[in-house]
């Protein structure tokens, strides 16, 4: 299993915080993809009818999620293919790993997929002799680094361009010092020359899947840099990673959602490899696979069905959650301490590790609702992040003093009289003692608050109640 | 067995057995169906309008299109396409019978060779199964005739799409398929391969900025056969005629 470092989400963040040279990168970097985004959307005026569709589609999907996988599963058989249903990562590992035996492969090129990170099969394969070699650009910089993604669709959303052309002299030992890399297209010419060879030689290829559709069996992936396809066509054989919720009943759904997603992630209106696989190489084909597997993985997923929790396996991951989110965009990926971060992050990571070791990640959201509001599916993320800090409260995992905290919100929060009191008081006492300050960095006995954010100073002119009556008796609200 | 155990989850969570038998019978006739959603406004065009969205897609994505007036002409405005490249008149082609019967030896300083593409090879003619317009899609599904390796270990990917070819929509170019294609020994309609191509390849993963030249083609051109009389009227320039 990859490192979780989730509980430490507060160390993590502080430690992002103070890193200027992660900050450069995020804040150079978020931009590029919400304003794609906008200018995608807007030049498709039924995108709003699209994501109701679009949800429509998932849940319908996931009302009859054991009909549709027993169909998907027919059907892969049907076209030769295999399926190797895993219950765990562990089966997961073990599925790979004796594909990977019994054809006697030593090395396996692979496609940027999610579930391979959340099984650790890079390291499970190096243990067990076999090389597995990234190929997606980002994925292959972070092999080098020996570092995970921390955005994904962007894995390598945390580095800078002379990131790169540091970890490209400290691996590829026979550059020459003259060679230079001052532009991105240096930096591309040089991985996609290192990998050409690798995708000759590899003995399996493995991929990810960003759609199964059951009518077909086939599975899709969504790709730009076309490595994904070099990796599923070359090899001897293909093995697709992916989990239960990403199948869909037709082509025409996935059609929908494909409309979707694109737009919702790097904001293009089509990525320039959409991709169905059905089966291995056929009669007469001159190239493709000549076997195809699919590791379809459980991994806790089927636990969320039927909670509050199933509305998250819509998700089509296309990470428009976290490019909008406030909080990400100033810890990045990594502080999150698992495979996914962001708001999908805060709301799944707890589903499948546990709330006990995560519970940090739902509380790491100010419920400014930009996630929900640009999700391709409408998944509620912030009131999911609240069904998570309420079982952790109910499950008396919140420190004692945040407990007498909200035990105090809760109460004065009940009895307005009081209410109005105390915020008159504290708002009054704050203005005084921040005068001219615009935000606290610390305050006595609230370090805990403050240590990762700054508090501000109120405005004068009382709390809101206050300034409401006042503006409805001069008749301004 | 691990299938079970996920399944059994799932209906637990549902609350309920296996779908029983008229509600399975449901599913089924709706995949039968497979019924269409939305299909945005952009795709419903009048056909000329439909060509010429489907060229200026293509060109927004980083492609180049080529118009020519018949299948005879490919050849040349092959050859010329790589001449004002400076490129090498030497490419490996799909054994597709429409590029067979193209007269390639028209131009004997091309070297041509009908096969599946290999590391060696710097430029493919393939050909295409349908055009999408919605997004300037090129849709090519595998096949012996049609090899996908064509498709992406090139540096210059050609791709020859006749413009009676052109559909509004992702789901008319799947229809054709579902309508064309058999497979002898699944039954299916679905070949091994069907990849949807948009442009030549890229990445973003260097600073989330966009660089062409990725591990695919470098460089997308299209060579449109204007075989449907729409084609014609509809350059982009052109005012696009009304119909009905």
């Amino acid at each position: 299993m990859p490192q979780l470092t989730s509980p430490a989400f507060k160390e993590n963040a502080a430690r992002a915080l103070a890193d200027a040279a992660l900050q450069r990168a995020l804040s150079g970097s978020r931009g590029a993809f919400l304003a794609r985004r906008q200018a995608a959307i807007a030049a498709l005026p039924e995108f709003e009818r699209l994501r109701e569709i679009g949800r429509d589609i998932k849940n319908h999907t996931l009302a009859h999620l054991d009909f549709y996988l027993e169909t998907y599963a027919a059907n892969v058989e049907k076209a030769g293919g295999t399926v190797h249903w895993c219950a765990t990562a562990e089966e997961a590992r073990a599925a790979v790993l004796g594909i990977c035996r019994r054809v006697g492969a030593r090395t396996v090129t692979k496609g940027k997929s999610m579930i391979s990170e959340e099984l650790g099969l890079n390291e499970h394969l190096e243990a067990n002799g076999i090389t597995p070699v990234e190929t997606d650009l980002g994925e292959y910089i972070l092999q080098l680094r020996r570092e995970p993604p921390s955005h994904i669709i962007a894995p390598a959303f945390h580095l800078n361009r002379e990131d790169w052309e540091a970890s490209f002299r400290a691996a590829h030992t026979d550059l020459p010092r003259e060679r230079v890399f001052r532009e991105r297209r240096d930096i591309l010419a040089e991985a996609r020359a290192r990998l050409r060879a690798r995708f000759l030689a590899a003995d399996v290829g493995i991929t990810g899947a960003n759609f199964l559709v059951a009518e077909t069996g086939s599975s899709v992936i969504v790709t730009n840099e076309g490595n994904g396809d070099l990796t599923q066509t070359l090899p001897r054989v293909h093995v697709v990673l992916a989990s239960i919720e990403k199948v869909v009943p037709t082509l025409e759904d996935c059609c929908a959602l494909l409309r979707l997603l694109a737009r919702s992630a790097t904001g293009q209106d089509f990525s320039v490899y959409t991709t169905f696989s059905t089966g291995p190489r056929r009669a007469g084909d001159r190239d493709g696979p000549e076997e195809y597997h699919v590791v379809l993985l459980d991994n806790g997923r089927s636990s969320m069905v039927g909670t509050p929790f199933q509305d998250m396996l819509r998700c089509i991951r296309c990470a428009a959650c976290m490019n909008h989110c406030p909080v990400y965009g100033v810890v990045g990926g990594h502080a999150y301490g698992w495979v996914y971060p962001g708001p999908m992050g805060a709301v799944l990571t707890p589903s499948l590790v546990g709330v006990d070791k995560a519970g940090h990640l739902p509380n790491a959201s100010t419920f400014c609702g930009r996630c929900e509001a640009v999700c391709p599916v409408k998944i509620p993320l912030p009131s999911l992040m609240r069904h998570w800090r309420e079982r952790e409260f109910e499950r008396r995992l919140t420190p004692p003093v945040a407990r007498s905290g909200l035990r105090l919100w809760a109460w004065l929060a009940r009895h307005p009289g009081a209410y109005r009191a105390a915020t008159r008081l504290a708002a009054g006492a704050l203005a005084l003692l921040g005068r001219g300050r615009g935000a606290f960095r610390s305050f006595p006995l609230a370090g805990g608050w403050t240590r990762g954010r700054d508090l501000p100073v109120p405005e004068p002119g009382g709390t809101f109640l206050a300034r409401y009556a006042r503006a409805q008796r001069e008749g301004r609200a | 067995m691990s299938k079970e155990a996920i399944l059994g989850a799932i209906r637990r969570g549902l609350r309920r057995g296996p779908l029983p038998a008229d509600q399975a019978l449901l599913l089924a006739a709706r995949l039968e169906r497979h019924p269409r959603h939305l299909i945005p406004a952009r795709a419903r065009l009048p056909r000329a309008e439909q060509i010429a969205l489907f060229v200026r897609h293509v060109e927004k994505e980083f492609g180049t299109v080529e118009r020519v007036p018949d299948a005879a002409a490919v050849p040349a405005a092959v050859a010329d396409y790589l001449a004002a490249q400076n490129l090498p008149a030497r490419l490996v082609r799909a054994p597709h019978p429409e590029l067979d019967a193209m007269p390639w030896s028209g131009r004997p300083l091309l070297a041509v060779e009908a096969r599946a593409a290999g590391p060696e090879d710097a430029v493919s003619v393939q050909h295409a199964f349908a055009g999408i317009a919605e997004t300037g899609t090129l849709m090519l599904p595998s096949a012996p005739e049609r090899p996908t390796t064509l498709n992406l270990l090139p540096d210059t990917a050609i791709v020859v799409l006749r413009a009676s070819r052109v559909v509004g929509a992702y789901e008319e170019a799947f229809d054709l398929l579902r309508a064309e294609r058999r497979d002898a020994s699944s039954g299916g309609f679905m070949p091994r391969n069907v990849m949807l191509v948009t442009g030549p390849s890229r990445s973003a993963d260097i600073e989330q900025t966009l660089e062409l030249g990725a591990h695919g083609p470098r460089r997308l051109h299209v060579v449109l056969i204007e075989d449907d009389p729409a084609a014609r009227a509809g350059g982009a320039a052109a005012p696009s005629p009304q119909e009905g």
